[in-house]
């Protein structure tokens, strides 16, 4: 288990108070002037030596990113864009250190502004966190008060101005050019790229978006060093990472703890083991929603970070762990997931608007046993239509856990729905033929 | 994609009040010059606020105006984003989260409960007006499930005693201590915690 010495969200647990006295005792906005006056290539350096990957879902590395941003100011300004639009189901990370540790995301914000050369940041947050986003404006307010932003932010000699901006319930918003799209008052529908927001961003001047998560962690790594970021987890999996356990487990919570953490010790130590016990255990969903989920077999040897989920045909995602167990219908957790999918599909690619309805209703006939033989596979064909085949990665996201309980769970869907096929397949039948009318004589 | 349609009935005309229009005026400020038309997300949930937790169409153009943008746009972000109510809804405004992590800890025992507390179907007004609920995809408290949220507080850890007791309370007039119902603080394991305890002490 990782050090508590080693636990970067001190109060997680909201154990010490999020007000920026309480924050400083505890380590935040000390000497950022120091860490500033290093200069950018430092900060990018350190950032690329920890081998950060973004926190958000898709493990892009941070360093990376960063140096995407112009070396020189054009005509055109730079922006820092955070999103805080979690809305992946089974994640609940971002939430925690807006409300409790604001002013690690704060200072974040001063150094990867600077680092990135903008002098606006937004912070976009979505609309059910109301009342988290009121704390997040409390300790924006303190920060402006102490001279910690604002002009002359720190003594460093940079400004920075942060905003908050709501987002009004759209899971879709959380994709990096929807959420731009928003942040400009539109509809969020996703962009095409290239271009990357790294280039044309909002309103086509060069942003950088980063997680929560990411940007709050940043002001760690560079006060203890990338090398000891580097040195927890495994190569290319580095550092900590907040965990998000629920369902079926004895006590749902968040806990920090080191990438590379076996999932069995996550779920055992951390969250009180699953319910009835972990013979009981049916399936694990990884990463959020959008991942395919994992059987219990391999769940006894499986360690949670990027690579080593990406082996088993899932991924880390945002870390949130959703545990089922045998108590529950798999099929219809996953029906559930796909309605959530057509639920929040924004309609702007017709393979996933038409796509994800279609999931959902064959997943919930499936549940019931209604669904014909064929179905199963053409269920399969449906998905590998839409994924792949969509602007952004919705697409992807919609169709994968359908994927994992195709490629896991097939047996137990087959069990359950052996209808004969409405058509039987005749030879004769010409392949467009519409193929309802077929059981009508002379229609 | 979710089906929005705006109400039958709409009021003739909407005006930002004074307190309204000062915190309109202070959004706009966010943004660069020209670049108001990003004000219209925070815009509409003032017009939302003001208007008793719902959007009229005149509220809609009205706010085209003062942002000098196109009246379609502002339509097009009000029936695109969920969280914009476009026809009445109760001053308790329940939204019960049924998506898979609350799900199979038991959501639909807190939908039983608004439905037999408040009204049989979602979005429809209960019997004194006062409250209507609604069920909505993942609301990111996926730890304290099963959860609901009434206006903008969340309300975790429930079963279905809890929920009665709350929406009792509702109905009364009274506004139920929000946060976790088991007593838990936060989003620490319940009795179980293994990290930080030196500060759990403190």
């Amino acid at each position: 288990m990782l050090k508590d010495k080693d636990r970067i969200f001190q109060n997680l647990y909201n154990d010490l108070g999020s007000d920026v006295a309480s924050s400083q005792k505890r380590g935040d906005w000390v000497k950022t002037k120091d860490l500033i006056d290093k200069g950018r290539e430092w900060i990018i350096e350190e950032i690329k030596t920890s081998q950060l990957r973004g926190r958000g879902g898709a493990g892009f590395p941070t360093g990376l990113k960063w140096s995407f941003a112009p070396k020189e100011v054009g005509s055109r300004p730079h922006y820092l864009v955070i999103n805080g639009d979690e809305s992946e189901p089974g994640t609940c990370k971002d939430r925690d250190i807006l409300r409790f540790e604001p002013h690690k995301l704060i200072e974040g914000c001063l150094i990867a502004a600077y680092a990135v050369q903008a002098h606006v940041c937004y912070i976009y947050i979505r609309g059910e966190y109301f009342i988290d986003g009121e704390k997040l404006q409390t300790a924006i307010n303190e920060a402006y008060e102490k001279n910690l932003i604002g002009k002359n932010a720190s003594g460093t000699g940079w400004d920075l101005d942060i905003y908050i901006h709501y987002g009004a319930g759209a899971y879709i918003c959380g994709e990096e050019t929807a959420l731009l799209e928003s942040l400009e008052g539109k509809k969020g529908q996703p962009r095409l790229k290239p271009p990357f927001p790294a280039l044309i961003g909002l309103y086509g001047c060069p942003t950088i978006l980063n997680n929560v998560e990411t940007i709050a962690v940043v002001p760690t790594i560079l006060r203890r060093g990338g090398k000891w970021f580097a040195s927890l987890g495994r190569e290319k999996n580095t550092g900590t990472k907040i965990f998000c356990i629920s369902g079926n487990v004895n006590t749902p919570c968040n806990v920090e703890e080191e990438m590379s953490i076996p999932l069995k010790e996550l779920i055992e130590v951390h969250a009180g083991g699953v319910t009835g016990g972990w013979d009981n255990l049916q399936a694990v969903i990884p990463g959020g929603s959008s991942m395919p989920l994992i059987p219990k077999e391999k769940c006894e040897t499986l360690t949670m970070d990027f690579d080593s989920l990406m082996a088993e045909k899932s991924g880390l995602g945002t870390a949130g762990i959703v545990v089922i167990n045998k108590d529950q219908d798999i099929i219809k957790c996953m029906a559930r997931i796909a309605r959530f999918y057509k639920h929040e599909s924004c309609g702007q690619c017709t393979p996933c608007r038409e796509g994800s309805g279609w999931m959902w209703r064959m997943l919930e006939r499936m549940a019931k046993g209604d669904a014909t033989k064929d179905e199963v596979d053409m269920l399969g064909d449906v998905t590998n239509q839409i994924a792949g085949h969509t602007i952004c990665a919705f697409g992807e996201g919609s169709s994968w856990p359908v994927q994992g309980l195709l490629r896991h769970f097939k047996k137990e869907i087959i069990k359950r729905n052996n209808l004969d096929p409405i058509v039987q397949k005749k030879n004769n039948i010409p392949y467009l033929v519409d193929q309802h009318l077929l059981d009508k004589k002379n229609a | 994609m979710s089906l929005r349609r705006p109400a039958k009935i709409q009021p003739e005309s909407f005006e930002f009040n004074s307190s309204s229009l000062e915190a309109a005026n202070k959004i706009v400020s966010n943004y660069p010059e020209g670049k108001q038309q990003s004000a219209v997300m925070a815009l509409l949930y003032i017009a939302q606020r003001q208007n008793d937790n719902w959007i009229p169409l005149e509220a809609m153009k009205y706010i085209a105006k003062f942002l000098k943008m196109p009246y379609i746009k502002v339509y097009e972000v009000a029936t695109f984003y969920t969280m914009y109510n476009l026809s009445p809804v109760g001053k308790h405004f329940i939204q019960v989260c049924t998506t898979t992590p609350c799900m199979i800890r038991g959501a639909s025992k807190l939908v039983e409960v608004c439905k037999e507390k408040i009204s049989e179907n979602e979005c429809e007004l209960s019997i004194d007006k006062n409250c209507s609920w609604m069920e909505v995809e993942c609301l990111g408290a996926c730890v304290n499930a099963p959860m609901m949220q009434i206006n903008d507080d969340y309300y975790e850890d429930l079963d279905r005693e809890k929920t009665l007791k709350i929406l009792d309370k509702i109905l009364k007039g009274e506004t139920p201590k929000p946060g976790s119902y088991r007593g838990r603080i936060n989003n620490e394991p319940e009795n179980n915690r293994k990290t930080l305890i030196d500060l759990k002490n403190a």
